[in-house]
């Protein structure tokens, strides 16, 4: 096993710190991509798709080729029916917003993380029916749970591929075998999963699928968004937003078509040539060598975190039942007290607490007071495993 | 030369004709939609009139939406 990856940018801050947060946002980027960003700005960054002149229409080429290259990595048919926004929490909102009516009914997990749980709370309050399935302890999901929940007016099943609290994988292709039995919708937020698990909306058939930029598909922040499967018409996916998009400029009503009614202002065109980049790097390196990397280390910190007395380790406990996000505690020290001395004293930076996910760590135990998590990404190394868990081992030692 | 243009919706539409006919022989080149046929800002992709019944199979072909070919 190749202990690290020549060539690569190296997971360590300039101070040498461990950077062991990649879910929340991955660090460090290919270079590739910084590089691709700079020479757009420097070349071709007008406005896309605004004016007719060729530096414009490049800047609409780089966007649209982004487009393509999202929808062939998630397994869209359609390069239009990609929607971008700010990140996937635009891409969830317009997805539930959009679709769900008061009277509606929609299903949902225990594990969700806020962009789904607020935006069906919000609609709660106007008239939309939820229920929350009950996952296990370990976080996982029984199909067969959802189905028993189908009721006449159910109109949707909204499920994270995997969760940014413990990695467990929820089984989204039987849930969509049952959203297709049911005549339902199904909405899946792959924030977690996109670039590192195989997901495609045509074989797995997903209705909608929710994907943000700047997680494990390595591009920058500011960019995701929604792919809206051909299952779903145009009419009833209500736009969040209504303003300038460059087209039919003599009509102040919304445009109706693809992207475009969805896709007001000037978009983040710095941002998706960075992410065209990563995607491209994406395609080089290979998702299946991605999630070989990330599950060996993910196998060897949870060997070591089962050898250290005193950590509970929450989630399936099994590298390929999970991404490589690991959640635990050091038994009778807070999470944030963990959290501030591996950063402090050890250099390791992660993310203690409830990571946007009440429901989640209800289920998993942890609620109110969280838990710190590991979120391990392509750069990490055996090393980086290695020295996070000799400090945990210290900090842990210490506690006894 | 007498020249057309394939009028589209959204610039969007316009740069998914162009990697259509990209791979073929056929010439395009997007340009401002000219003044006479819309008010738009918008962009349009300007085609020889000898192609244009090619480029109507390869579009109807295609899902690629637009909204007509004008010759100008
Ligand atoms: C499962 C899941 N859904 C949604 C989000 C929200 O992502 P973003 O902040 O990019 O909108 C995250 C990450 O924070 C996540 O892990």
């Amino acid at each position: 096993m190749k202990r690290s990856n020549d060539g690569d940018p190296s997971s360590r801050t300039p101070e040498g710190a461990i950077y062991l947060d990649n879910a929340a946002t991955s660090w460090p980027k290919p270079p590739e991509v910084v590089a691709a960003m700079r020479e757009f700005q420097e070349t071709s960054a007008a406005n896309p798709g605004r004016s007719g002149h060729r530096m414009s229409i490049q800047a609409a080429r780089v966007v649209y080729e982004t487009r393509q290259a999202v929808a062939d990595l998630l397994g869209a048919k359609d390069p239009l029916r990609v929607i971008f926004g700010l990140n996937i929490t635009d891409g969830l909102n317009l997805a539930l917003h959009g679709l769900l009516k008061s009277g509606d009914h929609v299903i949902t997990s225990s594990m969700e993380h806020n962009s789904v749980m607020r935006p069906l709370r919000e609609l709660v309050r106007k008239g939309v029916e939820m229920t929350q399935v009950t996952c296990a302890p370990d976080g996982t999901l029984e199909p067969k749970m959802v189905e028993r929940e189908v009721k006449p007016n159910t109109r949707m099943i909204v499920l994270n591929h995997a969760s940014n609290v413990c990695g467990t994988l929820l089984p989204i292709q039987e849930v969509a075998r049952i959203a297709r039995n049911n005549g339902l919708l199904f909405l899946v937020d792959a924030a977690q999963t996109a670039g590192v698990l195989p997901v495609d909306m045509l074989d797995d058939h997903i209705d909608l699928l929710g994907f943000t930029g700047h997680k494990s598909l390595y591009g920058p922040m500011g960019n995701g968004g929604l792919l809206v499967g051909e299952r779903v018409d145009p009419g009833e996916l209500h736009p969040m937003r209504q303003g300038g998009t460059g087209s039919r400029s003599e009509h102040e009503e919304q445009p109706d078509f693809f992207p475009d009614c969805y896709e007001s202002g000037t978009p983040n065109a710095i941002g998706l040539s960075g992410l065209l980049a990563a995607l491209s790097w994406l395609g080089e390196r290979g998702v299946t060598n991605i999630r070989a990397h990330e599950e060996a280390l993910c196998a060897e910190l949870l060997d070591g975190l089962a050898h250290i007395r005193g950590v509970e380790v929450y989630g399936t406990r099994d590298a390929k039942k999970q991404t490589a996000t690991v959640a635990f505690n050091i038994r009778g020290m807070e999470p944030s007290t963990v959290g501030l001395r591996l950063d402090e004293q050890h250099g390791v930076l992660c993310r203690v607490g409830l990571h946007c996910a009440p429901s989640a760590h209800r289920t998993l135990g942890t609620f109110p007071y969280g838990c710190v998590r590991f979120g391990l990404g392509v750069f990490n190394t055996f090393d980086d495993v290695q020295d996070a868990l000799k400090a945990v081992h210290q900090l842990a030692r210490e506690e006894r | 030369m007498s020249y057309a243009v394939i009028l589209v919706d959204s610039t969007s539409h316009a740069v998914r004709i162009e990697k259509l006919l990209a791979p073929t022989d056929i010439v395009c080149k997007l340009i401002p939609v000219p003044r006479h046929l819309s008010s738009d800002c918008g962009v349009c992709i300007r085609i020889d009139q000898d192609d244009m019944e090619r480029i109507r199979q390869l579009l109807d072909q295609s899902n690629a939406p637009f909204r007509s070919i004008e010759v100008i």
